[in-house]
């Protein structure tokens, strides 16, 4: 039994990598993730994955922030300390419009990023969970997890014929952690 | 993706031969992961003489009180709020290039948008020092929040155009930051992984731990349009709101319907020509002319010219509705802007703002890096100018002639001006050493599908139409980083 923990499929050209998933795809091997230098489209629907709900969210926060800062000029401007000046109404929606768009615009970005930040598990300090260092530069790489997916050596096969580059048997998960 | 060719008629987006994913971190990091050369040493040495000058003068400002400027009691707003309007002025270009060209996939953004929204977060930070500073008593900045207090509590006013000004810079501020941060995640992300030691233990912290993993790039996506879309209005609500200072008051000349927009095409003006006083130099200072090229620098020429005409219209508008709404002091406040004791800052204004930006209908004009560099100087004048006019030539003669007084500025009004220029570049200046001045990921979208050598590729294996691709070889003419003998035999 070989100590391999993940195969990794390294692809210098990201059409060459949606090859290598199809590969992978049909002979019914799971994938593991995928690492690129950059956002690949048309990747997420070949491997299934759900569109993002960050848009709700974001509309929630949108709603929260215009709420609490209407509810704060309200309080203030309106209820705790009217103030008569000439005579005109202190209720004057009108110049609520400001405060509440730059907080709803506030709340939305802060809310989404922060929610995004928090399911994505990103934080200052986290320690990088990176399988190849050059997933970040200029290799495209899948990653087919070695436990029950044998032989490996058909795994290897299916990404070469792919065209990968090069394909790497890690005896350990994450690189950067040494 | 391959499938995915851009139509032949496209200029390209990137130049260079025989690229690669790995040329373009390279090339992009060479300043970040290597010692500064003499050029940068020499600006930087400059820029933060200025910022020196800045530290004095502001503290100055702070020990002795206003009294250190040149203002009277007639003009109560001059180089401080001139000052303010024209960095947020300048604060524009960054978010509108990276949020509404975003929202309208135009793809020329991703070699640019990085470094207009460094240069966006540096000019508001430029900005909002105006504002601590012209408050005289800065320790009481925090009296412009509704935090309640023994007066009552007696809150803020909601009903002032300055409160809500407050809130925009604050909001536009924090946004700006967070944009731009959440796009650099990937690059700092790359750094990390090529570097050791201290430098990668620092880069690893800033990078939150990002992997590019595709359910991260994918939400990243997301995040990224959202955030385009609401930074849009946004970015048109502040400069709306910063015009509401004047258009809110009841002053000839600053009580205006007119106002909200023509400042927000004042700002993408201004913005924009300082975007390219910048990239001028920094793409030739770090070897960038294969990302940042002549499509790139004609495309924002031409946004130049058509919020500089914008901004015509709105001055000669502004001039014909005096005139047309029959009242005296308004009419007064026009004519004394063009033929008072202010006419030169007057026509300097409409000469640098209206005037020289329709040189660039001249195709050679707009195309000429030399003549590029120079008129985005001259609308950087002519902007400063233009707030200039509008406050100081409004107040100086206010209703009771026996107040009229001119205004002039003293060492100290100078020196935070000039300063203030200073602290922006050393900031700018140490932006590009440490962080990646071009987005690295987003450019590498454009390697297989918009770049020279792809359409070269395509061009090679001859299934184009032939008046195609001869348009395409024409228009390549006017890029400096393409050498056109490649192209003869083809």
């Amino acid at each position: 039994m070989s100590n391999t923990k993940f195969i990794l499929g390294c692809f210098d050209d990201p059409d060459d990598m949606m090859k290598g998933i199809d590969n992978l795809q049909k002979a019914s091997v799971p994938i593991y993730d995928i690492y690129t230098p950059m956002p690949i489209h048309g990747i997420e629907d070949k491997m299934g994955v759900k569109d993002s709900r960050l848009g709700y969210a974001a509309f929630c926060f949108g709603c929260l922030g215009a709420t609490v800062i209407f509810s704060i000029v309200y309080y203030t401007l309106v209820h705790d300390w009217p103030m008569n000046i000439g005579g005109k109404p202190s209720f004057a929606i009108p110049n609520f419009v400001p405060f509440t768009f730059e907080w709803t615009i506030l709340f939305t970005a802060f809310g989404m990023t922060f929610t995004y930040f928090a399911a994505t598990h990103l934080f200052p300090g986290r320690a990088p969970r990176v399988m190849d260092l050059r997933a970040t530069d200029d290799r495209f790489v899948i990653a087919v997890s070695a436990k029950g997916n044998v032989p490996h050596e058909d795994i290897t096969n299916l990404l070469k014929d792919a065209g990968a580059v090069e394909v790497k048997h890690n005896e350990r998960k994450y690189v950067s952690y040494e | 993706m391959a499938h995915q060719h851009e139509s032949i008629i496209r200029e390209p987006l990137m130049t260079g031969k025989d690229i690669t994913y790995a040329q373009i971190t390279n090339d992009i990091l060479l300043p970040v992961e290597n010692k500064p050369n003499k050029a940068w040493w020499i600006g930087f040495i400059v820029s933060s003489l200025g910022a020196l000058l800045w530290v004095v003068s502001i503290s100055y400002t702070f020990w002795f009180g206003l009294g250190a400027w040149g203002l009277n009691k007639t003009v109560g707003w001059a180089w401080d709020i001139t000052g303010f309007v024209w960095w947020v002025g300048i604060g524009h270009a960054g978010t509108l290039i990276s949020a509404v060209l975003l929202i309208f996939r135009q793809n020329w953004r991703n070699s640019i948008n990085r470094s207009a929204e460094a240069m966006t977060i540096f000019a508001v930070i430029c900005a909002a020092t105006y504002i601590v500073a012209h408050m005289g008593r800065p320790w009481l900045a925090y009296f412009t929040l509704p935090l309640p207090n023994q007066y009552g509590s007696l809150w803020v006013n909601w009903n002032s155009a300055l409160m809500m000004d407050v809130f925009a810079i604050s909001t536009y501020f924090s946004v700006s930051l967070l944009f731009w941060y959440t796009g650099l995640l990937p690059d700092i992300a790359t750094i990390r992984d090529r570097a050791t030691g201290l430098r990668r233990r620092i880069y690893s912290i800033l990078s939150f731990g990002w992997n590019g993993s595709l359910k991260t790039w994918q939400r990243f996506e997301t995040v990224s349009l959202i955030l385009a879309g609401i930074s849009t209005p946004l970015v048109l609500s502040v400069h709306t709101i910063v015009s509401f200072d004047f258009a809110t008051s009841l002053e000839p000349g600053w009580h205006t319907t007119i106002f909200p927009p023509y400042f927000v095409a004042g700002a993408i003006f201004s913005g924009f020509a300082m975007v390219q006083t910048l990239l001028l130099v920094t793409r030739k200072v770090l070897g960038l002319e294969n990302y940042i090229t002549m499509f790139h620098i004609e495309s924002m020429n031409k946004i130049i010219m058509l919020t500089g005409s914008i901004v015509g219209v709105a001055y000669i508008t502004e001039f014909f509705i005096a005139w047309y709404s029959q009242v005296e002091y308004e009419q007064y406040a026009f004519i004394n802007r063009a033929t008072g004791p202010y006419w030169w800052a007057y026509w300097s204004m409409m000469s640098c703002n209206v005037i020289s930006p329709q040189l660039f209908w001249s195709k050679k004009l707009r195309t000429s890096i030399k003549f590029s560099w120079f008129l985005s100087i001259i609308v950087n004048i002519g902007m400063w100018f233009e707030r200039f006019v509008i406050i100081v030539t409004s107040l100086h003669r206010d209703y009771i002639p026996s107040s009229w007084a001119m205004f002039y500025p003293t060492w100290v009004d100078v020196s935070v001006f000039i300063g203030s220029i200073g602290l922006f570049f050393t900031m700018f200046l140490l932006f590009i050493r440490v962080l990646p001045s071009v987005a690295i990921a987003e450019v590498k979208l454009l390697l297989k599908t918009s770049s020279e050598q792809a359409k070269k590729k395509l061009i090679d294996e001859g299934h184009l139409e032939p008046a195609e691709v001869q348009y395409y070889k024409e228009s390549l003419t006017k890029y400096d980083s393409i050498d056109m003998a490649d192209y003869e035999k083809v």
